[in-house]
């Protein structure tokens, strides 16, 4: 635990001296709120949309923090690391919690924007969601540091950010997947990142104890406990 | 204070980088690692510092188990890479703090052991810089501060003095004898430059092709006159300076 700390409180202050990443990781959800949100809201309610950006933006800032440790292994600061006593798990968790903090400074960001434009949703929806995006955002983080260490580093941007694109899309961030054909709506099914999305958009118009938001809860703790667990492993066996 | 038996490893698909690797360094003692590029010496360093799992073999290290017993091996040892592992972006001071804290020190004296190994490195001042501000030879001094936070029992160099030029080369030697003669600490490294394992090592093991094909004092191995360019070549049958494949 103190090692986590210790990693943790490094990471995020490295983060936090560049502020402006911070506020640029959420410009493309922000983009979306600002040029789509208005057209969406003629068919659709702020409501379904920001929580559809949230995922969207989890997506992003998680699926991309891997990226962080390719500079790492670059410089030797990983190989550094690894032969301190620190625990694997350390490694991984320290950096993981800071991109956790850093998603949540930024959902805010979001949430506040969406606000502006006319959103309503109960604090304690706003609350348990952020919770729940969280969840989702540190599974996704590890499985990002797990691939970034396994991948060659000069893939890993590339194929990333092109493979969070239908992951965006098949998780219903822009359009409710009800809306889709069947065979799309099938395919949705296989992503984790639909439920969430969905037990996020219950939360958000305050239904707190349904199905969905169970069904919700449990795929984002399944998807976390798989990331971490996946993660540590190679953080633990990879000549990093 | 290093005893490998059989110590090997094999990539997969690939010969041996290690063949059968037995040794004994004593404490105290500096020894140099001596091999062309692809010998195997920082596969085989990487094994005893934990990093690469032995295909097969055991070591003790440090008074401990490698396979066995890796974080009080870690506890006990420093290790400083060939590409080193400064940061380029963190304060000098903040990154030493964060590598003692590791190691179970208190905030305070991991500040405190910060500001003793900036000292002992001729590097007190450059706290606030950041790594990539850093000439080439501090950033291989802050390299060895990392390594000496803990007060390390044992210290593992590899290639401690390649990029560098002549005068921090000469300057890096010097704060490696002095670790040994202050502080008692016990030197393993890598070289292929034969200067330094000349004028730096008590004793030298020469590996070519994962096997190590001699050993002994400098002066003991250059026998009849011989320089250690010459013991090489006739060792190995080409100079040092060739891969070890070619």
């Amino acid at each position: 635990m103190r090692d986590t700390w210790i990693l943790f409180r490094h990471s995020l202050r490295v983060s936090m001296r560049q502020k402006a990443g911070v506020v640029f990781g959420a410009v493309q959800p922000l983009l979306f709120l600002v040029l789509f949100g208005p057209l969406f809201a003629t068919i659709g309610t702020w409501e379904t949309l920001v929580p559809g950006l949230i995922v969207q933006l989890g997506l992003m800032s998680m699926g991309l923090a891997g990226f962080g440790v390719v500079f790492e292994k670059r410089s030797g600061v990983l190989e550094r690391l690894r032969v301190t006593p620190a625990s694997r798990l350390a490694l991984l968790l320290g950096r993981v919690l800071s991109n956790a903090v850093t998603l949540v400074l930024q959902t805010l960001l979001l949430v506040a924007a969406g606000y502006a434009f006319g959103m309503r949703a109960p604090l304690a929806g706003l609350a348990a969601g952020l919770v729940l995006v969280v969840v989702l955002g540190t599974g996704l983080a590890a499985l990002s540091y797990a691939i970034a260490l396994t991948m060659n580093e000069h893939l890993f941007a590339p194929v990333m950010s092109t493979a969070v694109v239908p992951l965006v899309l098949l998780s219903g961030s822009f359009l409710p997947m009800s809306m889709a054909p069947g065979w799309l709506d099938a395919l949705s099914h296989a992503s984790p990142f639909r439920y969430v999305l969905e037990a996020l958009r219950e939360l958000f118009a305050g239904r707190y104890a349904s199905a969905t938001v169970l069904t919700g809860v449990a795929v984002a703790v399944a998807f976390a406990a798989i990331g971490l667990l996946v993660g540590t492993r190679v953080f633990g066996e990879r000549t990093a | 204070m290093i005893n490998t038996t059989g110590l090997t490893k094999t990539y997969e698909g690939g010969p041996e980088a290690v063949a059968n690797l037995t040794m004994s360094v004593a404490p105290g003692e500096i020894v140099g690692f001596l091999g062309p590029n692809g010998a195997g010496k920082t596969t085989a360093m990487r094994m005893l510092t934990t990093l690469l799992k032995p295909t097969s073999g055991s070591a003790v290290v440090a008074g401990h188990d490698l396979l066995g017993d890796p974080r009080e091996v870690r506890r006990r040892i420093g290790y400083v890479s060939q590409s080193g592992g400064v940061d380029p972006a963190v304060p000098l001071g903040e990154e030493l703090e964060v590598q003692a804290m590791l190691y179970g020190l208190s905030r305070a004296r991991a500040s405190a052991r910060a500001a003793e190994v900036l000292a002992l490195l001729d590097l007190t001042g450059l706290e606030t810089r950041p790594g990539g501000a850093l000439s080439g030879g501090q950033r291989r001094r802050v390299d060895i501060a990392f390594a000496l936070t803990h007060r390390p029992v044992l210290l593992f160099l590899d290639e401690p003095t390649t990029g560098l030029d002549p005068r921090s080369r000469a300057a890096l030697w010097d704060h490696v004898r002095r670790l040994r003669a202050e502080q008692g600490v016990t030197v393993f490294l890598t070289t292929h430059y034969l200067d330094e394992a000349d004028a730096l090592c008590d004793r030298l093991l020469i590996m070519d092709r994962g096997r190590i094909v001699a050993e002994g004092a400098p002066a003991a191995l250059k026998t009849g006159g011989r320089t250690l360019d010459e013991v090489f070549l006739d060792l190995t049958g080409r100079p040092l300076g060739q891969e070890a494949g070619a």
